[in-house]
């Protein structure tokens, strides 16, 4: 497929701002949509819009099917059959949360350790530092080295007897860089400690394998792999889904109510309180199955690789200009950067009246700021449907913002 | 020059810079020939909340008149609170407390940033607007 062609299916890259055509590089903060998902969205509103799981009647049934098949999917799509199951969230944000929360009820007791990286978001941070004051339970923080790749040799000093759970991102929303996944879940099980991986970016650069990486839990967001907001999955173990409590209560996921006590359904019901998302989560069928055919097209990888060296190569040239992240090894398209003598935020607001939309600022990921050593940083995270002359006008456009600023 | 020949003023500065790299241009040398703002006075009692990159605010009160000193360490920011203060600093506090600050509204700053930098802005707005104030 060439890039035209999938652009052609994002009507969104269309958009002009300030009268000049978008040039869209802020794909790890959200992905546009192509039409396959927008339609479906709108084909379930017009033609299946009915409660799940729930009535007898036709509608019901379409859309209930509608939304296991969609479960199935993703089920099939990560390789989670046999070994767990797939539980529809909002997000990533809530599937941590969720977690943090029934994980922590079940397993976690006053004096025990949770090990959070710190080039972790805050929502693979925040929902555990809860859990853990809840609790009385304390935090360890796993470093980086100064590739950014996760330090995995620290980590078997960092567990101990009391360590209950890891959690980390797939690849870090700063830094871009894949993390060795499954090696930490390797060394993690070999001391009895489950693994949680936050895997908004991984999802989106990677055919996930979770029965291959053998992580407990693997979580995403909808948005960033051009699937519709307010979707997301949680993927677990069943012998952690299992023995966890639920973490809302509501209608739909219980066995049977009464007010001497209440019994609950089983996984993934159990995780499901209250009307679910049926219009929009089965859009992440499309979704991934474009993300699919995107990450094995040799003609789209050949262009994506060129924008990578291009703007490698670019940033990496100009003096001013410092990559956070630097590896060329194990890196998606996401630079993240700072200039000397300019501030990122000025940088943000002159290339943006040049229609390129890209991220400022600390990323949601304050500790890795801290550790970085900055007070933020400018992003550009670039997609298949991006190409090489976006990139090109992405670098002019830069430096023609740095000669203002310098 | 009085205030509403000031305002006057930079309305019509505005109104010739048509694009908006010019406006920013224009921002970004108002906020490279501010004062100097002392360090000490990099104080967390002066710095306005509400916007992203740090701007601290001083304000004296010297015979009835109100004189501010800003920083910034984003340059467009500090060019507009540069522009906030030519037009204000050494005013008479009650000439400050009565007006009606619409002369933003006409240069079109507010809607030409992003929201969380016009949020900046009202701050810095309401911040001049409290010193101003008689219970201050």
């Amino acid at each position: 497929m060439t890039v035209e062609e999938l652009r052609s299916r994002f009507p969104a890259l269309d958009t002009n701002v300030y009268g000049k055509s978008l040039v869209y590089l802020d794909n790890a903060a959200t992905s546009q949509r192509p039409f396959s998902v927008i339609q479906l969205v709108d084909t379930l509103a017009f033609t299946e819009n009915a409660n799940i799981h729930r009535a007898v009647h036709r509608l019901s049934s379409l859309a209930t099917a509608r939304y296991e098949e969609a479960r199935a999917f993703v089920r099939s799509y990560i390789n989670a059959d046999g070994s767990g199951d797939v539980v529809f969230t909002s997000g990533a944000t809530s599937a941590i949360n969720l977690v943090a929360f029934s994980f922590g009820e079940a397993f976690v007791s006053p004096g025990d350790e949770v090990i959070v990286s710190v080039d972790n978001h805050h929502s693979n941070i925040v929902p555990w530092q809860m859990m853990c004051s809840r609790k009385g339970a304390q935090i360890k923080v796993l470093d980086i080295k100064e590739n950014g790749v996760l330090e995995v040799e620290g980590l078997e000093k960092l567990i101990s007897e009391r360590t209950k759970i890891i959690a980390i991102p797939h690849i870090s929303n700063v830094l871009g860089i894949i993390n060795p996944v499954k090696e930490i879940c390797k060394i993690a099980h070999s001391r009895g400690v489950p693994v949680l991986i936050d895997g908004a970016q991984g999802i989106v650069h990677s055919r996930v394998d979770v029965s291959d990486l053998d992580c407990d839990f693997y979580v995403f967001s909808g948005h960033k792999v051009y699937a519709p907001t307010g979707t997301g999955v949680l993927y677990g173990k069943s012998e952690w889904l299992e023995n966890m409590p639920p973490y809302m209560g509501g209608g739909e996921m219980i066995e049977s109510v009464s007010f001497s006590g209440t019994t609950y359904a089983r996984s993934p019901q159990k995780f499901e309180a209250g009307t679910q998302n049926f219009n929009s989560a089965p859009a992440l069928v499309p979704a991934l199955s474009l993300t699919a055919e995107m990450l094995k097209d040799k003609e789209l990888i050949v262009k994506q690789n060129a924008v990578f060296d291009y703007i490698f190569d670019a940033l990496e040239a100009n003096p001013r200009v410092t990559l956070f992240g630097s590896s060329r090894e194990n890196k998606v398209p996401l630079f993240s950067f700072s200039v000397d003598g300019a501030h990122h935020e000025d940088l943000a607001l002159i290339l943006d009246k040049n229609g390129i939309a890209l991220r400022s600022g600390q990323m949601c990921a304050e500790p890795l700021m801290d550790r970085l050593g900055v007070t933020g940083l400018l992003r550009a995270s670039f997609a298949p449907y991006n190409t090489l002359s976006e990139a090109e006008y992405f670098i002019s456009c830069l430096e023609k913002a740095i000669n203002m600023l310098v | 020059m009085s205030l509403s020949e000031k305002k006057q003023e930079i309305i019509e500065d505005f109104s010739m810079l048509e694009e908006w790299m010019d406006k920013y241009s224009y921002l970004i040398d108002l906020g490279r020939n501010l004062d100097d703002y002392p360090q000490e006075l990099k104080t967390e009692d002066r710095l306005i909340k509400g916007c992203q990159s740090r701007v601290w605010l001083n304000c004296e009160l010297k015979d009835g008149a109100l004189f501010f000193t800003a920083d910034s360490d984003a340059i467009i920011t500090k060019g507009i609170i540069a522009l906030l203060i030519s037009v204000y600093s050494g005013r008479p506090r009650e000439e400050i407390a009565a007006d009606d600050f619409l002369w933003i509204e006409e240069i079109g700053l507010k809607e030409n940033l992003s929201p969380t930098r016009a949020g900046g802005l009202v701050s810095m707005i309401e911040t001049i607007k409290r010193m101003a104030s008689p219970s201050s």
